[in-house]
């Protein structure tokens, strides 16, 4: 291992990215685009759902159920229908999500202490809303349907009702559910693998597409050292790629970040260099710039995206997938990074995630350097 | 690198098997240290697979080759720091700069950072690119990019000289210079062995072997191969000849 050897590499690769704008442009623009995406556009939170009422029944009862769902923030209402037909209308180009019938003989069951019933209907064609929206419903007309009966037993005199049972929720973390703060820092893992697999992907085959390979195999330099100066110089452009998204979630998003900046940064270089070996294997394997773009893009932007339990959570896969997140470097990213952004939580705790990244970086490392020996003997 | 005795280059029985394909067929020859030698040959000949074995770019099925007395199979990193290559593919990096472009290949080959400014004065002098320092290799003219790819090859002063087809696809004039470039080095004591396809390089060579089908078919000093055919033969002739010949024997 020669330094004059590793500066020359580095520095050349360096002078690569800085020419090329196109790919540069890309990694520093990547970041921003998808955190934009991501943080405005993908919330999973479902609240202000548009909601159609029809009420049949124009009674003060009637009213009152109108009233909980204005009063709800997860409800927005957007008409109070005085046909049933409109709210399939409604439903069918989805200007309403919730519709909500309450019909004709409502105030005299309930007065008469039958079953009173509220017709609730949901767009299942956006199922995660819906199941969320449902419960917010049922929760809401339970709620006014305990009320009214607490109030009947006064009424008659019979003393209090038993108090039901009261559910006290208390989130630990991010205790507003914000659904960005935690895809904020999960984005982090899957920008850096996309930055970091694709680029290098591309930086071993180029060098045999133009020819400059054989010219480098003449020269005393060794694989060791050619693959050490590129992973250096493409370790630089990956850490700038962090420190935007860092800088961008927590002051343009206002993501919370409890937890050590030191650990932060130690995980992300961790993580950052087996991806970064991930990209120089396929490239070296490959050897055609185009082949090497398109397995690094599969086998690393989707597993981070997918598997990663960046937005769809782990335990609710099947238990064959569950098995194979296991060997996603970027499922124990995602993990150190909600740990240290959301929960602040340290070293003692996330210990387990570390040396996983940290094996994974040795063995893709030994890996790369030894595919490199042999394609480059 | 100290020089050392004996031949600058060392070829015994040397073969290369690609599965049942012979590119390189028993092949033995001497390079001496100063000499211009010359690789002439058609295509696909196995010029350019002798020449990288030579470089340590392909290891040898059977036979032995010793370059600057360092043993081809066993010692590549030492034959690595005793030569310059350049292949007829063009090979520098084309988004960097003239002078960046030496710089990196000054730090391949380990020049030491004081005696830098002096090595890539003297190769942007040799290739005749004053003043072109800050020039993007793109746009550079294919002879200049030539004498350019020379420079890089020789910035850590090697004792031997390996060029693959270096002026094809290069105009005559521009050719001519490269040669020139050729006998200068070799007046200063550096060993040059070139391969070519074009009969009047053949010509300029210190002593050259003809390679036809893997194997050497004549070797000598351009002055014997011609006499050896009769007076007045040309490069030509005796190139045609021996093909005839060596197809002759094996029918």
């Amino acid at each position: 291992m020669s330094f004059r050897r590793y500066s020359a590499i580095f520095r050349k690769e360096g002078l690569h990215i800085l020419r090329d704008w196109r790919s540069l442009a890309m990694a520093l623009g990547v970041p921003i685009l998808l955190l934009i995406l991501f943080g405005y556009a993908l919330t999973l939170d479902v609240d202000r759902i548009p909601t159609v009422i029809y009420d049949q029944d124009g009674s003060p009862q009637s009213r009152e159920v109108v009233e909980r769902f204005r009063g709800s923030r997860f409800f927005s209402i957007v008409e109070r229908q005085g046909d049933y037909r409109e709210i399939i209308r409604r439903i069918d180009n989805s200007t309403a999500l919730v519709g909500v019938v309450i019909p004709r003989d409502f105030a005299r069951k309930v007065a008469g202490n039958e079953v009173a019933e509220v017709q609730l209907l949901f767009d299942g064609s956006d199922s995660n809303t819906a199941s969320i929206a449902a419960g917010y419903a049922e929760a809401l007309v339970l709620a006014y349907s305990s009320e009214l009966r607490e109030r009947q037993v006064i009424r008659r005199g019979a003393g209090k009702m038993p108090p039901p049972i009261d559910a006290r929720v208390r989130v630990v973390y991010n205790n507003e559910l914000k659904s960005r703060n935690f895809i904020v820092p999960g984005l982090i893992a899957v920008i850096l693998m996309i930055i970091a697999a694709l680029l290098t992907s591309l930086t071993i085959a180029r060098e045999w597409e133009n020819g400059t390979m054989e010219q480098l195999l003449s020269t005393p330099v060794r694989p060791t050292e050619l693959l050490l100066g590129k992973l250096s110089a493409y370790f630089v452009l990956g850490m700038a790629d962090m420190a935007i998204a860092l800088a961008l979630g927590v002051s343009v998003f206002g993501v919370p970040m409890r937890g050590s900046l030191l650990l932060l940064i130690f995980a992300s270089a961790l993580y950052l260099f087996g991806a970064l070996c991930w990209g120089i294997l396929l490239s070296t394997v490959t050897r055609s710039q185009l082949l090497a773009f398109q397995v690094a893009l599969i086998s690393s932007f989707l597993p981070a995206f997918l598997l990663s339990g960046f937005i769809f959570a782990i335990p609710d896969m099947p238990f064959v997938i569950q098995q194979f997140t296991r060997i996603v470097p970027a499922r124990y990213f995602v993990a150190l990074l909600k740990g240290i952004f959301l929960k602040g939580v340290g070293v003692s705790v996330l210990w387990a995630d570390i040396l996983f990244l940290f094996v994974y970086a040795v063995l893709v490392f030994a890996l790369a350097s030894r595919t490199m020996r042999q394609k480059m003997a | 690198m100290q020089p050392r005795n004996g031949s600058a280059v060392e070829v015994r029985s040397l073969v290369k098997r690609f599965n049942s394909f012979v590119a390189v067929d028993r092949v033995t020859l001497d390079v001496a240290r100063g000499e211009i030698f010359g690789f002439l040959g058609p295509n696909g000949a196995g010029k350019s697979t002798t020449i990288r074995i030579l470089c340590g770019l392909l290891a040898p099925t059977e036979g032995s080759a010793r370059v600057h007395g360092f043993n081809v199979a066993t010692q590549p990193e030492l034959v690595k720091k005793s030569i310059g290559y350049m292949s007829q593919k063009f090979s520098l990096y084309d988004d960097l700069t003239v002078e960046e472009n030496l710089e990196f290949f000054s730090g391949v080959y380990g020049v030491p950072r004081n005696v830098r400014p002096l090595r890539q004065a003297y190769a942007l002098k040799m290739a005749g690119l004053e003043g072109e320092e800050h020039t993007m290799t793109r746009l550079l003219a294919g002879g200049w990019k030539q004498r350019l790819a020379l420079g890089c090859a020789i910035l850590h002063q090697p004792p031997i000289l390996f060029l693959d087809e270096p002026t094809s696809g290069v105009d005559p004039i521009a050719r001519r210079q490269f040669w020139d470039l050729i006998y200068a080095m070799a007046e200063s004591g550096t060993t040059v062995f070139v391969s070519t396809h074009y009969m009047e390089e053949a010509e300029y060579c210190h002593r050259l072997a003809l390679m036809y089908k893997g194997r050497t078919i004549a070797l000598g000093t351009p002055a014997e191969l011609k006499a050896s055919h009769g007076p007045g033969a040309t490069m030509n002739d005796v190139f045609i000849a021996s093909i005839e010949h060596e197809e002759a024997e094996s029918r």
